[in-house]
């Protein structure tokens, strides 16, 4: 006998949204069938505040948060956090810095308490941050060695050249090393503020109790100094094919990242470049470009497609990690599939196993309180209404074949395409 | 029925274990084969994982390109993995497409073809992965590590496999490993979700009771003598920076000890999952090490663990050596904790602080049928899955006294390798 589950996807009847009187959203949505509780959310402090001498100061920033408060040093915080198997972490994106954490319920007020000394009261203890940094600055060592990383941030260095997405969140060694603790605190006191603040709370606890429970941390919190995002400058695509090389020595695999610009999220053909993403580079075993480069040629263990979409611009990109000896020949062959993508499109059958597969997955990708936390943040951060996810189903299947051909066609062209190759 | 599980054994010897879990509509199913990378002589290394990517390439019924879309159409999620013991494939998928992944299994667990085209390409499909692995500092250390600490047990080599290995299998040794160790008698197949478990009983009879049960498939009986003194190795690089690594055996699963050693680890270096399948970590911030070593900056990074094993593996903790350091001083840092878990007992009430991280893990994975499905099966490869319903009830008999004593006998300095990462210091450009 089946058990009904009207609610598994989140719609208007289970998802609380409320705002409190100094700007701050709360989002929540209840699951008891398991004790714990995950929050997640982000305010506007990403790196597009950081000038490209200090880029790196939003993240730096973001990560120093949880290393000291004015009530708590760093032990006394993790000391809290790990005695009760609880986590919180800080970083910075390009457009806001993030938070998430998760707990047993019981413990979710100590959790909203450290969150809040760590947004409003962090110290900036001089050990922490030059700790920290040594931290960061192996961190971007040890990317320097990563083909993988090399060859994406190579990559949107062609794609977004002169525009703030072709700059890593993270920075250089150079930036990172030119940060002081003062810039620290001045980031942190001019853009951390309640305005704009986005906060998801899913798992065993009422909403009403989730609002409750943020209010007694954060409504009290002022910044009438929170300048507004910096407008992003107009991205102009590459009117030529560009290829960029980074040469790591001693490695026995190079990385690839080929492709082009893609359609911001709320862009109409972000849909229907979505399912063509799919078809293209993820569908099965990695879509066409896994069965032609993997399993066809067994050039690669990993060969796949990934369409990034966000506020600004987006990319659209095929990625693959094979011998040094065979990068010309793998580069061809994803021509080669890019060219018929943008020729002959998708056929009808190919869209009607994606458009299942979209649908189908639902369930699945929402079934855990994080999967949940950050399906409401995207609904609060592209406004696509509470009910998004309840007519997503017939937003997927609306989608043609002749859809996925103009977007493809409107982004993709294989003689205009970054490639950026990064090994031996 | 919500939570019992059942367990049974069907007439050609598959095991069967079912867990009723309605919160959501979907099921996940695995099935376990008891074979893994310890089953591999030399000039076979890597066979268990090259036969987990083959059974991906196809059957009469199910050919591969049908294969790989028939989960991905149902909106499903389906993966594999091979380790020292075994070898699982799981589907996850929307509750009433379940069948799919039933028959499929009950299919590949026979029929699969082996085509030598495939062999082929697959072969460099995998070269490819273990070139990935090798651009990793840490995948080095670790295989220089086993291969050291190993001299006579197969955990001697990676689950990948030696290169050469890799380039001199056959297809027909392939298909040998397979039909040895992929019969309903060598596996358990467990399912957790949105069913009922009379009427998914009966299905699973369904289709798995006619295979016949298989001859028990041989082992390798290599235990590996005691150690005789301390190991040290270095390897170099590329890079600028420097990883220690110290291995120490860690108990095998029916070993009493491994409990203690649970604790101790949770303390030394924060709490490791007890399935290698999880719902997510706790950070390490407030360990013994990350404070004796990450902050005094003797290192940026510090993580230890140890897997649960059917013979005694290692417990490894990665130093990532802090750029104005040193292997040295580090590992002087890592004995003084090492020599204080020998010399003085542990308060009670950190025993108490492991139990609640192990109950906020356990809690963290029921969020996911996967993940409670997985616990199911892979408690049956070394226990059964009594192991995971008492474990918290284990942890709590622990005594400050056990610990010591564990430290005592497992943490000797004659019983362990010492490995360090060298770079090269060159660096991209």
């Amino acid at each position: 006998m089946k058990t009904k589950h009207q609610h598994s996807l989140p719609g208007p009847a289970d998802i609380h949204r409320f705002q409190t009187l100094n700007g701050i959203t709360i989002l929540s949505r209840s699951n008891f069938n398991s004790p714990s509780v995950v929050i997640s959310g982000y305010l506007p402090a990403g790196s597009l505040f950081d000038s490209d001498g200090q880029l790196g100061l939003a993240d730096f920033t973001a990560m120093t948060l949880t290393r000291g408060s004015l009530t708590r040093d760093f032990q006394g915080i993790h000391n809290a956090l790990e005695s009760c198997g609880a986590n919180l972490g800080m970083s910075a994106g390009t457009h806001t810095a993030s938070f998430s954490g998760r707990c047993l319920a019981e413990d979710l007020p100590l959790l909203l308490d450290l969150l809040s000394e760590s947004l409003r009261q962090p110290s900036f203890d001089s050990a922490q941050v030059e700790k920290l940094r040594a931290q960061l600055l192996t961190g971007l060592s040890i990317r320097a060695q990563d083909t993988g990383e090399m060859a994406s941030l190579s990559f949107d260095q062609i794609l977004f050249a002169g525009h703030p997405y072709s700059r890593p969140e993270d920075g250089y060694p150079a930036t990172i090393k030119s940060i002081t603790r003062q810039d620290l605190k001045d980031f942190h006191q001019l853009h951390y503020g309640p305005t704009g603040l986005v906060i998801s709370i899913v798992g065993a606890i009422k909403p009403e109790d989730a609002v409750a429970q943020v209010q007694r941390v954060l409504a009290d919190w002022e910044n009438p100094f929170q300048p507004e995002l910096p407008l992003l400058p107009v991205f102009t695509p590459l009117k030529k094919r560009k290829t960029q090389r980074v040469h790591i020595p001693g490695k026995s695999q190079s990385d690839l990242v080929m492709g082009s610009s893609g359609p911001k999220r709320l862009d109409p053909e972000f849909l229907p470049a979505s399912l063509g993403n799919s078809v293209l580079g993820q569908f099965g075993m990695m879509g066409r470009i896994g069965d032609v480069v993997r399993e066809k040629s067994g050039l690669a263990y990993y060969a796949y497609s990934s369409l990034n979409a966000g506020i600004g611009p987006g990319s659209w990109e095929v990625s693959a990690g094979v011998n040094p000896t065979n990068v010309r020949k793998a580069i061809d062959l994803i021509k080669g599939e890019i060219t018929s993508f943008v020729t002959n499109g998708v056929s009808p059958d190919e869209l009607a196993d994606s458009q299942a597969n979209f649908i189908g997955r639902l369930p699945l990708s929402l079934e855990s309180n994080a999967g949940v936390a950050g399906a409401l943040l995207n609904i609060e951060r592209y406004d696509l209404g509470l009910d998004y996810y309840l007519h997503y189903p017939d937003l997927v299947r609306g989608v043609t074949p002749l859809d996925v051909l103009a977007a493809a066609r409107k982004y993709l062209d294989p003689e205009k395409l970054a490639i950026a190759i990064a090994g031996p | 029925m919500a939570g019992a599980i059942i367990k049974t054994k069907l007439n050609n010897g598959l095991s069967v274990l079912l867990k009723e879990i309605h919160t959501a509509p979907l099921i996940s199913s695995w099935i376990w084969y008891r074979v893994g990378s310890k089953d591999e002589p030399t000039g076979l290394t890597g066979i268990s994982h090259w036969v987990e990517h083959m059974q991906f390439k196809g059957t009469p019924t199910y050919p591969s390109v049908i294969l790989d879309k028939s989960i991905s159409r149902e909106g499903g999620m389906w993966n594999a993995f091979t380790y020292l013991d075994w070898t699982t494939f799981l589907e996850t998928l929307p509750a009433d497409k379940i069948d799919l992944a039933l028959s499929l299994e009950a299919d590949r667990m026979v029929n699969s073809l082996y085509e030598p085209g495939e062999v082929a390409s697959e072969r460099t499909v995998i070269i490819s992965e273990r070139e990935g692995s090798e651009n990793e500092p840490l995948f080095k250390l670790n295989e220089a590590i086993q291969s050291t600490a190993f001299t006579v047990h197969p955990y001697h080599h990676e689950v990948i496999g030696d290169m050469a290995d890799l380039h001199s299998i056959t297809r027909d040794n392939l298909y040998e490993h397979y039909h040895s160790y992929y019969t309903p008698n060598n596996a358990v197949l467990a399912l957790a979700g949105d069913f009922n478990s009379k009427a998914m009983l009966e299905r699973i009879r369904t289709l798995y009771e006619s295979i016949p049960a298989g001859e028990a498939p041989a082992r390798l009986n290599r235990p590996e003598p005691p150690v005789r003194g301390e190991h040290r190795l270095s390897i170099e690089g590329p890079g600028e920076t420097t990883y220690l690594q110290i291995a120490y055996r860690f108990p095998a699963a029916a070993d009493p000890d491994l409990f203690p050693f649970m604790v101790l680890d949770s303390l030394l270096s924060g709490p490791s999952n007890p399935s290698a399948f999880s719902g997510g970590g706790i950070s390490n911030k407030t360990s013994r090490l990350y404070r004796a070593l990450v902050d005094k900056d003797l290192a940026v990074g510090v993580s230890g663990s140890g897997q649960v094993t059917i013979d005694p593996f290692l417990y490894a903790t990665t130093i990532t050596v802090h750029p104005k350091s040193n292997p040295d001083d580090s590992l002087l840092a890592f004995d003084a904790e090492i020599k204080r878990l020998q010399d003085e007992f542990i308060p009670e009430s950190d025993i108490l602080r492991a139990i609640k991280q192990a109950r906020a893990i356990f809690a963290y994975g029921t969020e996911n049928i996967t993940y409670q499905a997985a616990w199911l099966g892979f408690s049956e490869m070394f226990a059964d899955y009594k192991w995971f319903e008492s474990y918290l009830e284990k942890l709590a008999e622990v005594t400050p006294g056990d610990i010591q004593r564990v430290a005592q006998t497992w943490l000797l300095p004659q019983k362990r390798l010492v490995g360090t990462y060298l770079p090269d210091g060159k660096v991209s450009e």
